[in-house]
């Protein structure tokens, strides 16, 4: 395919759901089946023209080799330009086929898990619509446009999980998924105004020249580069803000399925894969130690839940954890492998379990057990999805995971920071322990509640399908032999970013660097900067001109030079990582043999009791069990000062700003009334007061004319005498 | 005695208060213009008695017929106007013609 076919197709898979939605959502009710053969056949041609790049791109074989085209949407004046751009790569070629994909299983297997649901129509819009939003972030070519699809998913998650809004649960959880991811979204934005203000672009790789050439640097780039990553903390459900995922679990299991397990969720981890380069190593400590944490801690949760559902939530915030761990150690490319075979094995154990579900009408998993005969496709699939994620050698699962636990080993090595190791292998030894403790007591053992056993049978052909298809994914998604991401048939995809190059690339086109903060220092600097890893970095740059020519074996070996952090001679940092990858899958398969032995000796044999460890020791669990209280954390404290906070304005409120109003009130009345006196006493005073005394005036006046002849006669005899007198005696 | 103008001033000034006092106090309208007559007669006394002792030659006693003829006129005219006030009211006194008062 041409360049120019691929931006079509890509253009065609973004569009698709988008029309899948609108007819949907319009006409659905008068279709037949009320029109999910639409969503169904549209998500299926969006599969195949993504499967379309995608066999592009392996043929390609350069990671590096990117199409990009931007149509001009808005020029707000004063250099403020947006762009609505496309960008496809083997990164996104590789994203849109596991959206895709799931996406169209997800729609296949609703057909028969939603069937006869009041608002089925709707719930095939929402899925389009979510897969739009999806597909927008996995292509969008700048920040603008990634912030705006951002929200559409965020939105498109709200709907779906609020899918059963009758219940209060679901209304409740999305509610706290959307606010939840609120936070995150504005440290977000705050990151892509930070990145906008310094360097004056959105675009990702002229952001990376610039960012490259020092136009941000110092704290400021540690503190944008982690207001971005707290986008991907709300959207991927890191802690501190992971709580909303575990109640995410309220919507209809292929949306769990779809959203908050395969894609969405893996939307935050993309988002810094994408944006590697953008991360100092402070703000990538931060990310790492985020990561371990919450890999660590969830998996403890994950150990004592008993909803089968919730269950595959901890172990989605787990493995999101690896992810967002393996970003933290610099290795965006093992994050982004873990997070393509993870979309595969997670997407199938939920859907597994929606069988499940489907079948016995619960999701107690003490009220299963011994399904195995009865279910015979979901209990293998799910099996395989199990295995893998478990880290059995030879399964996708181990492949990703320890790649990942290497790089954060060889971190570990060079900077001295264990912990992370510590906490993502100990994760690794859960893991197997409490999926297990799933396939066991789901599978396994006696029914505990008989009735519920013979009422359940397999599901039909559109639920089983897609756990098929899933299931060769999963055994397929690591290669036959499975092979590490450099190694393998990743390594055709995801390099990381030879910002050398994009630099290059860059100056070609502006011709020179534009550092917005145009100071001559700073671009003097700039220019040292762009010279320095030439001169120090020789080696490394002849490695980086092989992949351009075509070898992907070169460019293997480069990811795993250029990847480690950047600094230091790339000799001893590449012996460092060997030695590290080399121990952490020693470790890893160590740990994965207890875990899935400890699970097979408890849960299976019975040889341990739980519920004696459980008496025992009551205090872990009601920890656990309570999620270490997050939950009630922030409520004693977030929305308790959110609380106290309202209540403050609230007085505030009433007491200033009424009193303002009401004082202002009160003088305007105050004033007015004096001056009605005034008008009433002065003015019309004034006026009657003439009236008055002219009125009286007249009054007395008038009795002089009296109309008589004789008095006017007297009068005037008056007057003459009067007069004579006043002549002749004054 | 001998009798000089202020003697006929006198008698003059009398008949002029009597003629204004019966104009003055007298409601009916007949009667006014009798004290009418009494004061324009008065006039005419002083006009002849000024005549009679002052050297402007006969200009007085001119004046004396001429007034004579005045008060003639007047008299017919009054007392056509006091007929109409009779007609109109049934009465001749001054005081119930008051009708434009109101």
């Amino acid at each position: 395919m041409s360049d120019q076919g691929i931006i079509t197709a890509a253009i065609s898979i973004l569009l698709l759901p988008l029309l899948s939605y609108t007819l949907t959502f319009f006409f659905g009710k008068k279709l037949p089946r009320k029109g999910d053969f639409i969503g169904v056949t549209l998500m299926g041609i969006a599969l195949i023209q993504a499967l379309r790049i995608f066999i592009t791109f392996w043929q390609i074989g350069n990671p590096a080799h990117r199409v990009e085209q931007a149509y001009h949407w808005l020029d707000l004046g004063g250099g403020f330009r947006l762009d609505a751009g496309i960008l496809v790569d083997g990164m996104t070629s590789v994203m849109l086929m596991v959206v895709c994909l799931v996406s169209f299983l997800v729609h296949l297997y609703s057909t028969g898990y939603m069937h006869g649901d009041r608002r089925y129509e709707r719930f095939f819009a929402f899925l389009g619509f979510f897969t739009f939003s999806m597909l927008g972030i996995v292509l969008s070519n700048n920040l603008f446009f990634l912030y705006v699809f951002w929200e559409l998913v965020g939105l498109s998650s709200y709907l779906l999980i609020g899918f059963f809004f009758h219940k209060a649960t679901a209304a409740a959880a999305n509610k706290k998924a959307f606010l939840t991811n609120r936070v995150g979204d504005w440290g977000f934005w705050l990151g892509i105004l930070t990145f906008f203000t310094a360097c004056g672009t959105l675009n990702y790789f002229d952001l990376f020249a610039q960012v490259h050439a020092g136009a941000i640097k110092g704290p400021l780039l540690a503190w944008a580069g982690v207001g971005l990553f707290m986008g991907c903390v709300g959207k991927s459900a890191q802690m501190p803000l992971h709580i909303w995922l575990p109640d995410a679990m309220e919507g209809p299991t292929p949306v769990s399925a779809l959203i908050h397990a395969a894609t969405m969720v893996a939307a935050g981890v993309y988002m810094v894969a994408r944006l590697a380069p953008l991360f100092g190593p402070e703000a990538l400590m931060v990310v790492l130690y985020v990561g371990a944490i919450t890999a660590f801690v969830t998996a403890t949760i994950a150990l004592v839940k008993t909803d089968i559902k919730r269950v595959l939530a901890f172990s989605t915030l787990s493995q999101l954890g690896y992810m967002v761990m393996g970003l933290g150690a610099g290795d965006p490319v093992n994050a982004m492998y873990h997070l393509t075979t993870h979309a595969m094995f997670k997407a199938l154990l939920f859907l597994g379990a929606g069988s499940v579900i489907h079948a016995v009408h619960s999701q107690e998993m003490p009220e299963m057990g011994g399904l195995r005969k009865k279910m015979p496709i979901t209990f293998w699939t799910f099996l395989i999805a199990t295995l893998a994620i478990s880290g059995v050698p030879g399964l996708s699962g181990f492949y990703s995971k320890d790649g990942i636990l290497g790089s954060v080993l060889a971190v570990g090595m060079m900077k001295g920071h264990y912990l992370p190791f510590i906490l993502g292998i100990t994760a690794a030894a859960l893991t197997p322990f409490y999926m297990f403790r799933v396939v066991f007591l789901t599978f396994f053992g006696k029914p505990r509640d008989q009735h519920k056993f013979d009422h359940a049978h397999e599901s039909g052909w559109s639920m089983a399908i897609p756990l098929m298809v899933l299931a060769f994914m999963t055994l397929i998604s690591a290669g036959i032999p499975g092979k590490t991401a450099d190694k393998g048939w990743f390594s055709r995809f995801a390099a990381p970013y030879d910002v050398a190059a994009i630099s290059a690339q860059y100056e070609a086109k502006h011709g020179g660097l534009v550092v917005a903060s145009a100071e001559p220092a700073a671009i003097a600097e700039a220019g040292a900067a762009l010279a320095e890893p030439a001169a120090a970095h020789g080696e490394n740059l002849h490695a980086e001109a092989a992949p351009a020519e075509g070898g992907h074996e070169a460019a293997a070996a480069h990811g795993e030079a250029a990847a480690a952090h950047g600094a230091a001679a790339g000799g001893h940092n590449s012996h460092v990582r060997h030695t590290a990858h080399v121990r952490a899958m020693i470790m890893s398969i160590l740990v994965a043999t207890l875990g899935i032995g400890a699970s097979w000796w408890t849960y299976h044999k019975l040889r341990v009791n739980p519920a004696a460890i459980q008496a025992r020791l009551p205090f872990a669990h009601k920890v656990l069990q309570g999620q270490y209280f997050f939950d009630e954390l922030y409520a004693a404290t977030i929305y308790r000062f959110t609380l106290w906070w309202s209540v403050v304005c609230a007085a505030f409120d009433r007491v200033v700003v009424d009193g303002i109003v009401n004082g202002a009130g009160y003088l305007t009345r105050l004033v007015s009334w004096v001056s009605g006196l005034c008008d009433r006493y002065i003015v019309d005073g004034a006026v009657n007061g003439v009236a008055t005394v002219l009125q009286g005036a007249g009054e007395g006046i008038r009795r002089v004319q009296t109309g008589r002849i004789q008095t006017y006669l007297v009068y005037v005899s008056a007057s003459v005498l009067v007069l004579i007198v006043i002549y002749r005696v004054l | 005695m001998n009798v000089g103008l202020p003697h006929f001033l006198t008698v003059s000034a009398v008949l002029f208060a009597l003629g204004l006092f019966a104009v003055m106090s007298r409601r009916n309208t007949v009667a006014i213009l009798m004290g009418v007559e009494l004061m324009l007669n008065a006039a005419n006394l002083n006009f002849v008695a000024f005549s009679r002792y002052v050297q402007r030659g006969i200009d007085g006693q001119l004046m004396a017929a001429f007034v004579i003829v005045l008060a003639a006129a007047e008299a017919a005219v009054a007392l056509a106007i006091v007929l109409a006030l009779y007609r109109n009211y049934g009465t001749v006194h001054a005081d119930t013609a008051q009708s434009l008062k109101r």
